[in-house]
């Protein structure tokens, strides 16, 4: 690590010179923590490479960390050496991350810019995504993907009801071995409405419920861990159905031509954000970054790159065309009207509250 | 040593009149002996002193820090100490009265006042959820208005959520109210607390780890079996190959030492899956029926087919290293004293090889005890193992506490198992080359 900053030093410190005494600025380096892979790539180009070309003093290095940004935060925060400089995280990490007191809280009209029509911040992104410590970029969502060729041409899975209905849609399933979405989806399949999900499973019978509907199908699953596992599982022709976050799947569909169909019934939704490390070194370079990478503009660029809704109200009117492939992103953003028809607004409070003990039902559950 | 020597030197030296033996310069010849085994000493000392330095730095420091963290328990101490204070006379029964609700007030508010780094509040919340589901939402909810509480405080908390009505979370709150605590242990053991203190065993569908922990280890025995079924007769023919047939073996032997193990996993996953080579060829060549394709990977079976080729050079090489020592005249003398050829690979070759089996024996099952990304990957539900869940409390749910408490269950048992092996074969008979 501090190789690469002392490296991305040195390289800023050349292009410095290249560019002689006329830039006033001191070179900085940011160090930037996300997920790696094609929503690194989304980033680097939508917001990352515009920035150092208006800020030509700073340089931003990327750190494919986020997958567990939680555990190297507190890490660092303890070892008093704070190198991250910019986090991109789920916002119930960031908000057990708030508690610890380990990033900085935000207050989001104050360090974000409104609308272009003006609309503070607070009201332009959508409602229940902004944190105390958090500020929302894209809205993701898992889906239920599927192969039409496991099944007959007349009998199509359409539903989260479907996955759990072996009889007519057999086959093997690929789902991701934590509680999160599963447990919700065995409630709406079950015929539970969307938004008495996480009341019911605040109640020991409604967890009860979930495992008994799950159960239904544990002999036809195969768990994934890693992100990338699923659409390859659903490629290799291993399972008939797979759960995969939709810019994934999107990919998966579009770039690599992948036969694969998307269910939007009962897609769970979900933000995706940044956090700045309380006590970084660069807070003032990271929150100019940070006011002009949340605008309305750069958040609708983020869709040009990969299928996720920019978090922003504002920003969906310019979303436009994929820049590589030249379709039309609007029709495969999670947030689209047509695919918007039931979405399962994961509720974080539920899982930074009950996840540990969910997470011990689910791995008990699984060792059966 | 000296002793020994002196004792030696006196049947030939010259003896003095006093009775005691010098060096031609005249010093007595034990302190002289003495002094210079000490500068000997030293000087092996200073040559292993780097190691030593690092092995302290960066090996037995973490691991004695990471299990401190399996007891250390400052959260509530730390957070709540007029609380602690108020809930001595508390009987555990009902829910507390007013003086434990004030005395909770003047904890949030002295919290309110410290600087956000150095606030207590935030690590409660996380600390008491551990044990008790929803109170982080309690502490967190609640610190954001409870300084505006007024008296009586005692209704204002129990408005403001729930739990603060419930004996439960208080009785935890007392009970992790020290310094050093046993919950992480507890908890790894699949046990809890009940209502009176004492320790019980988990509701049934909580119950993880010991079951973990057993599957760990019968999973590493059986690897540990078929590396050496597998090991031993390789080892054998390369140690009575000439030398450079088996050098060249040996090469394949160690191939996938040069491999990643990444790779190396995802080479099994293509070879076992469904729709991957082995199932494909038996139904290609009719054997089986292609609805019936055998499911190897993403269950235990995965799990112990790649480990055991991953881990089986452990075996082979200090198998190897013992075999080549064993001269083949042993045998012959056997065979020509009238032992079958069975007989004297039994009675007389097998033993000598007990060495060898030892040491890759250990090696293999250490290894295979806290095994992590291979498992991880073919594994399933089936085939997972402790260090899976040990990795997820350190990197997921961030409950170092538990994690700590099961990685040190986990070293205190290679450790005991360990000194079972030192106890019943001996340590000095390890070879590994």
């Amino acid at each position: 690590m501090t190789f690469k900053i002392k490296l991305a030093g040195a390289s800023a410190a050349v292009s410095l010179l290249a560019m002689g005494a006329a830039q006033a600025q001191d070179p900085v380096s940011l160090t930037i923590v996300s997920w790696g892979g094609a929503y690194t790539a989304s980033q680097v180009r939508a917001y990352h490479e515009p920035y150092m070309e208006l800020n030509p003093h700073v340089t931003i290095i990327n750190d494919d960390g986020s997958a567990n940004a939680l555990a190297g935060l507190r890490a660092q925060s303890q070892a008093g050496n704070v190198t991250w400089d910019l986090v991109d995280m789920l916002p119930s990490d960031a908000q057990l991350a708030c508690d610890e007191g380990i990033i900085m809280q935000i207050d989001h009209d104050a360090m974000l810019a409104a609308a272009p029509d003006g609309t503070p911040a607070s009201e332009d992104f959508l409602p229940g995504s902004l944190g105390e410590c958090f500020i929302p970029q894209i809205v993701y969502s898992t889906v239920l993907t599927y192969r039409p060729d496991a099944f007959p041409e007349d009998n199509q899975p359409s539903s989260i009801a479907d996955l759990f209905d072996v009889e007519n849609f057999p086959g093997r399933r690929a789902l991701q071995d934590r509680p999160g979405t599963n447990m919700e989806w065995a409630l709406y399949a079950d015929g539970v409405d969307p938004d008495d999900i996480y009341d019911l499973l605040r109640t020991p019978e409604g967890v009860d419920r979930a495992f008994a509907k799950l159960d239904e199908i544990r002999d036809h699953i195969i768990f994934w861990t890693e992100g990338a596992q699923a659409p390859q599982l659903l490629a290799d022709g291993e399972v008939a159905f797979a759960t995969g976050y939709n810019g994934r799947m999107f990919d998966a569909i579009e770039v690599e031509g992948q036969p694969f169909e998307i269910i939007w019934d009962g897609q769970v939704v979900e933000w995706d954000g940044w956090v700045v490390p309380a006590d970084g070194n660069n807070l003032d370079a990271v929150m100019d970054y940070l006011y002009w990478a949340t605008d309305t503009q750069r958040l609708a660029d983020q869709a040009k790159f990969i299928s996720y809704g920019p978090a922003r109200a504002s920003s969906a009117a310019l979303v436009g065309e994929h820049a590589d492939l030249g379709i039309d992103m609007g029709p495969h953003m999670p947030t689209a009207p047509e695919n918007y028809f039931a979405p399962i607004v994961l509720d974080n409070d539920f899982w930074v509250d009950y996840g540990d003990e969910m997470r011990e039902r689910f791995a008990n559950w699984m060792l059966q | 040593m000296a002793q020994a020597d002196a004792g030696a030197l006196d049947q030939n030296a010259s003896v003095e009149p006093t009775g005691r033996l010098r060096t031609a310069d005249g010093r007595p010849l034990k302190s002289a002996l003495r002094r210079a085994q000490r500068r000997r000493k030293i000087t092996a000392f200073l040559l292993v002193t780097p190691l030593l330095v690092f092995i302290l730095g960066f090996f037995v420091f973490p691991i004695a820090q990471m299990m401190w963290r399996s007891v250390d328990n400052p959260q509530v101490v730390r957070a709540l100490p007029n609380t602690l204070e108020a809930l001595q006379t508390w009987d555990g029964q009902d829910v507390p009265g007013e003086a434990v609700f004030a005395a909770l007030h003047a904890d949030f508010v002295a919290d309110a006042e410290r600087p956000r780094r150095d606030q207590a509040m935030g690590p409660l919340a996380v600390r008491l959820n551990y044990e008790l589901s929803a109170a982080r939402g309690a502490i967190s909810r609640t610190s954001r208005q409870a300084v505006n509480f007024e008296a009586p405080y005692r209704e204002a908390f129990l408005d403001s959520h729930r739990l603060w009505g419930q004996p439960e979370l208080w009785r935890i709150i007392k009970r992790e109210g020290r310094p050093l605590t046993s919950a992480y242990y507890v908890a790894a053991l699949d046990r809890e607390f009940d209502a009176d203190g004492s320790i019980v065993r988990r509701d049934e569908n909580r119950r993880i780890y010991v079951q973990l922990f057993i599957r760990t280890i019968l999973m590493s025995v059986a690897i540990t079996f078929l590396t050496f079924v597998l090991g031993f007769p390789i080892a054998y023919y390369l140690s009575i190959l000439p030398m450079r047939y088996s050098s060249l073996l040996m090469i394949c032997v160690l191939l996938p030492f040069w491999t990643s193990l990444l790779v190396r996993t995802s080479a099994w996953i293509v070879l076992l899956q469904q729709q991957g080579v082995i199932n494909s060829s038996l139904v290609g060549l009719g054997l089986m029926d292609d609805a019936n394709r055998v499911q190897m990977i993403y269950n235990m079976t995965g799990t112990i087919v790649a480990m055991t080729h991953i881990l089986l050079p452990f075996m082979v090489l200090p198998l190897y290293s013992v075999m080549r020592t064993i001269p083949p005249s042993y045998m012959r003398a056997a065979k020509s004293m009238g032992a079958t050829p069975s007989t004297a690979f039994r009675r007389v070759y097998f033993p000598q090889t007990l060495p060898g089996i030892g040491a890759g024996g250990v090696l293999v099952f250490i290894i295979s005890i806290g095994y992590y990304i291979t498992p991880a990957l073919v594994g399933g539900q089936s085939g997972r193992m402790i260090s899976n869940e040990i990795a997820r409390h350190m990197q997921q749910s961030l409950n170092w506490g538990l994690a700590a408490a099961l990685g040190t269950m986990l070293l205190v048992g290679v450790l005991v198992l360990y000194w079972l092996y030192n106890r019943l074969v001996g340590a000095d008979s390890l070879k590994l080359g």
